[in-house]
């Protein structure tokens, strides 16, 4: 890095300059990265944090079954049946529902899941709750002031709150949990939406068959969210987008780079200097931008993260902060590869002469 | 790092070398058959007219182009069968290049100019400094002008650094390209006067590519090319 790091102290501002381009791209990735993170979480936190395997979907009679919350229904024969499939240790079942909370002094939508205790979140305070009662989340609880055995309206039910969980979200809306009869009650339902399995039927498809119903993995259970999958996929795309324009910015950045050195790389060439030695050290020079352009700018990102996550949904850690910069380090060295192979084509005949 | 064979000081040999140019449909020759040795210590002028192919002489002995005929032999190693790399890697250790302008590195000191030939040689930089120092000073250039920059510094003092830089390697072979080109008669007789100085005590071979028939008083022998040979 011998050059390299004497160059970058010498066009200081240019560097300063495209460094400051990867910071705020960075920046802006690992702040949609925090928001996907934190949309899939307040879309999906419910489900994705089920105890557990596979997820099965019915359909109204006459339809034919897909992954979709919005449509399922599943009967108690459907139950039994995955019930004492080979392979499945446990079929619950599982109603989800939209309505509203209301307390003394405030209401706001929420999302029932009607399921037995053993598809609780971990209980924070409290116990599971009996017909007639209800758990909530405790974001929830401390926002509208709930602790154990408050009243609460549900829709058209006054219930009480039996038990504070972690806090959980369906479709954007926060999840407070009752038992199955009680929610086919609040709903209005009368059978429940989907089960929820322990294990894996041994033959699935079979299964599905024979009872019309779609079963899938817990994780592939999300597409069955209203919008879900277009909102993620819709910032998924943004994000791709993102990689690809700082690629190709950090391309450009070095390609003009690599020409306007092109007389000093021809003087090393003639006086002994390797193409692997020039390109090793062009790398180390991008490497060095961007490292430091990236780390600047995951820590502006997880820093506004944090202060943007008292109003927006947003998740910070690990998987939304260091895999955007890993990421962004990575796709801009491949976009400085690009550019600096040119070295390799400089013909060192050109230090020679007055051309210089 | 790729190194050459252990090789005695024998100097520069250029033996029947011919160097012709795709001319349209035709082909120029801008050497024909040209033969010239010179031997460790030794400085030797070329001189002649624009296109007589003092610069195509350079280039060839410098490695940077394969001849179409003859051999060019450094220290004893012909270097025709030479591939890239192996080319590449005498010039780092065989060859010293005086530049025509002084090309020298607008990112780095004076003394870097030498210090990246040790990075470009894979060695430390940092323990070859005092070397670079030395050198700088023997061809006059002392304290803080080793720590400026090429734009800092004088054109007299540019080439200075450029035949510091040619010296580092510890040559057995300086090629010198028009190295008063950019300098007044004053500068350009100095500069002409250290490259005699240095070839006397660093054991050179030294070939000045120059037309600049006014400096050639401290050269031991002076050839002179006309259209690709040797007068």
């Amino acid at each position: 890095m011998f050059v390299a790091l004497r160059d970058i102290r010498f066009a200081k501002g240019r560097f300063a300059l495209m460094g400051a381009v990867v910071t705020l791209i960075t920046t802006l990735v690992v702040f949609l990265y925090g928001l996907t993170g934190g949309l899939a979480a307040a879309a999906s936190s419910t489900v994705a944090g089920l105890p557990a395997d596979r997820i099965v979907f019915g359909a109204p009679a006459g339809a034919a079954p897909t992954v979709s919350f919005g449509n399922s229904t599943v009967s108690a024969e459907q139950q039994a049946v995955f019930a004492a499939a080979p392979g499945v240790r446990a079929a619950h079942p599982l109603g989800v529902s939209l309505t509203r909370l209301t307390t003394a002094d405030a209401a706001t939508p929420v999302s029932v899941l009607g399921s037995p205790a053993e598809l609780l979140p971990p209980l924070r305070r409290g116990s599971a709750p009996q017909d007639g009662q209800l758990a909530v989340g405790a974001d929830t609880a401390r926002t509208y002031h709930l602790e154990v055995g408050a009243r609460v309206g549900l829709g058209p039910s006054a219930l009480t709150v039996a038990a504070i969980t972690e806090e959980r979200s369906f479709s954007h809306a926060p999840t407070v949990w009752t038992t199955v009869a009680t929610w086919e009650r609040i709903s209005g339902q009368s059978r429940p939406t989907a089960l929820a399995l322990s294990g894996a039927p041994a033959d699935a498809a079979g299964l599905d068959r024979a009872e019309s119903t779609t079963t899938v993995p817990t994780a592939d259970a999300l597409a069955g969210i209203n919008g879900y999958a277009a909102e993620q996929g819709s910032l998924q795309l943004i994000q791709g987008f993102l990689f690809a324009v700082s690629a190709l910015v950090v391309g450009a950045f070095f390609t003009v780079w690599t020409v306007q050195r092109r007389p000093d790389i021809a003087v090393l060439k003639a006086v002994g200097a390797s193409s692997g030695y020039l390109v090793r050290d062009a790398l180390a020079q991008a490497a060095a931008v961007l490292l430091g352009g990236a780390l600047l700018g995951g820590a502006a990102g997880g820093a506004g993260g944090l202060l943007a996550s008292a109003a927006v949904p947003f998740e910070v850690g690990p998987a939304t902060v260091a895999v955007p910069v890993a990421a962004m380090i990575l796709l801009g060295l491949a976009g400085a590869a690009l550019a600096v192979r040119r070295i390799t084509s400089v013909d060192p005949l050109a230090a020679l002469g007055a051309s210089r | 790092m790729t190194t050459t064979p252990q090789l005695t000081r024998t100097g520069l040999a250029l033996r029947g070398v011919t160097l012709s140019y795709p001319d349209g449909e035709s082909r120029l020759t801008a050497l024909d058959a040209v033969s010239l040795a010179v031997a460790p210590g030794e400085f030797t002028a070329v001189v002649g007219p624009s296109g007589s192919g003092k610069s195509s002489l350079l280039a060839v002995a410098a490695t940077l182009q394969r001849p179409d005929r003859g051999e060019v032999v450094i220290d004893g190693q012909e270097v025709g069968a030479l591939g890239e790399r192996a080319r590449t890697a005498l010039r780092r250790e065989r060859l010293g290049i005086v530049f025509q302008q002084s090309n020298l590195l607008a990112s780095l000191t004076a003394v870097e100019q030498l210090l990246v030939l040790e990075s470009v040689r894979g060695g430390r930089p940092a323990a070859a400094r005092p070397r670079a120092q030395e050198l700088l000073a023997s061809v006059g250039l002392d304290g803080a002008k080793q720590r400026r920059r090429p734009h800092q510094l004088s054109g007299g003092e540019r080439q200075r650094v450029n035949i510091a830089r040619a010296l580092f390697g510890r040559p057995s072979v300086l090629l010198v390209d028009e190295p008063t080109s950019a300098l007044d008669h004053e500068r350009g007789a100095l500069i002409v006067d250290l490259l005699a100085e240095v070839t006397r005590t660093h054991g050179t071979a030294t070939v000045m590519v120059t037309h600049d028939r006014d400096l050639l008083g401290r050269v031991d022998r002076v050839v002179e090319m006309h259209d690709g040979r040797l007068a």
